[in-house]
Parts: structure tokens; C-alpha cells; sequence
């Protein structure tokens, strides 16, 4: 890390095996496009360069470029339309986009294994900041006090944005089949 | 009525559902849960998403070129610092 810092080049490739794997499916499961996720990870990575000299080692390191991450797809995201100003617009959906509660609903439990497309669909059209929280603990594997460091915001509310996440993907993937069968 | 006030407990365990699912009570116990066939579909259902998204998406090795595209991108930053 030192060397890194320092400006040298092989350690920095390092860094970048190191981690490469994780920010770019980050990205990828973030804009669901092959190009564009390229295009994040590689501004992720360019950013770290210009940056790794103010890593001060107060979190961890990976916690602090998934940070960084995070803020190079929000901001590609506010670029293509989406209004989100900051992380914290991205973590508050409108109101209309907020998840409803599930108690008045249909009786109708997933059935079956879930089919990786539909989920994909699913994932897709979640808000991003339920979309963002989603994919960093439940594909990531991230626990929530990592995320809540990373977004700098409270557990509990990256614990509530998931189950809001969780409850909107049942809503999409229940209503999934009827769809495809309406075709 | 009867509806009604299943609706109000259903209101009340989701409402505190993220965080009985955050903790490490066991929520299969709760007694709403043994008690609302509604609920206990809900929680399945959230559990069989969570652990889909664990299996279906792995993660993804980045192209090659993407390393050659950032090196290149570094000496283009790099050059032009010089020159400035």
C-alpha cells in the first residue's frame, strides 16, 4: 500500500488484481451493461490513482475504494437521467418509488427456483439506492456495518433500504410470470 | 374485521421485519410468525431472493484490456501533468 502510494506503478497493478474482481461486478450489477461497467471500473480505477495518496487508513481499504466506487456509478447514473444529486438521494427514493408494504397483498409465494433473468429484470428496475444496497450485501456479501462505513450512513438504515430492496424484487419477480404469460 | 386486525398485526411485525431480520433472533419463532400464513410466505420469499442473488451472481472477472485501457489512461494523466 505504501509503494502504491508512493507512486509505484507495479504496486498499484497489484492493488488492481487485488481487487479488480469486485468493482467491476460491482458496477456490472449496477448498470446491468458489459461496456458501461467497463467504463465505471476503469474511472474507479483512474480515481484511485489520483486519490491513493489521501488513503489515510482509517477504514479499511477495500470499504474505502468501494466508496469511491459507488460515488463514480451514482454520479454516471445522475448523467443518464436519474435524479440523484448525492448518495443521499439515492438512498431516500421518492415516494412513489418507496417499497409498499406487503400485508394487503395476494397470497401468492414464490414458487420454485428463481429464474436469474427475471431477477436481473427485477434488479434493473429497483431504485438505485435500494439497488446499490441490494447488490452490496446480498450479491457482494457485504455485512451492513461495512456498507453503512462505505455509504456513510447508519446500519439501520442500510438494513432497512435492503428489506425495502427485498420486498420491491417480490413484488417484480411475483408479478413476473403473469407478465410473461400476458404475452 | 377480522381481516382488519390481522392486517394491523401483519402492519406491525413488517414494520419491524428489516430489523428482526438484521438480528440474531431466530424470526421462525416470533409468534406472529407461527401464527400468519401471510407473513411466514413473505419471509420465505425474502430469504429464497437473498439467497438467489448469492447463487446466480457470482463474481465476474473484468476483461483483460481493461488493465491495458487504465495504464493507458495513467500514462495519458501522467504525460499531461509533466507537460503542464
Amino acid at each position: 500500500m505504501a509503494r502504491a502510494q508512493a507512486g509505484d506503478h507495479h504496486a498499484f497493478a497489484q492493488l488492481y488484481s487485488l481487487h479488480k474482481r469486485r468493482i467491476y461486478s460491482l458496477c456490472l450489477r449496477m448498470v446491468g451493461n458489459i461496456a458501461e461497467a467497463e467504463d465505471l471500473a476503469q474511472e474507479a480505477f483512474l480515481q484511485l490513482h489520483r486519490k491513493i495518496a489521501t488513503f489515510r487508513g482509517d477504514s479499511a481499504f477495500s470499504t474505502w475504494l468501494h466508496r469511491l466506487a459507488v460515488n463514480v456509478v451514482l454520479m454516471h447514473l445522475r448523467k443518464k437521467g436519474l435524479a440523484l444529486t448525492s448518495l443521499d438521494e439515492a438512498m431516500e427514493p421518492a415516494p412513489e418509488e418507496r417499497a409498499g408494504r406487503s400485508f394487503g397483498a395476494a397470497d401468492l409465494a414464490l414458487t420454485g427456483a428463481i429464474d436469474r433473468m427475471a431477477l436481473e429484470r427485477a434488479i434493473g428496475k429497483l431504485p438505485a439506492g435500494y439497488r446499490l444496497i441490494f447488490v452490496l450485501h446480498d450479491i457482494e456479501g457485504y455485512e451492513h456495518n461495512e456498507i453503512a462505513a462505505m455509504l456513510d450512513c447508519s446500519i439501520g438504515n442500510s438494513k432497512s433500504q435492503l428489506h425495502k430492496a427485498r420486498v420491491k424484487l417480490r413484488d417484480a419477480l411475483r408479478s413476473y410470470p403473469r407478465q410473461e404469460a400476458g404475452r | 374485521m377480522m381481516e382488519d386486525a390481522n392486517n394491523l398485526n401483519c402492519a406491525a411485525f413488517q414494520a419491524k421485519l428489516s430489523e428482526l431480520i438484521g438480528s440474531d433472533d431466530n424470526i421462525a419463532d416470533h409468534p406472529h410468525i407461527q401464527s400468519c400464513a401471510r407473513c411466514r410466505a413473505l419471509l420465505a420469499d425474502l430469504e429464497t431472493i437473498a439467497e438467489a442473488a448469492r447463487q446466480l451472481f457470482p463474481v465476474v472477472e473484468p476483461p483483460d484490456e481493461l488493465w491495458e485501457h487504465i495504464e493507458s489512461a495513467i500514462k495519458s494523466e501522467q504525460g499531461s501533468s509533466d507537460i503542464g
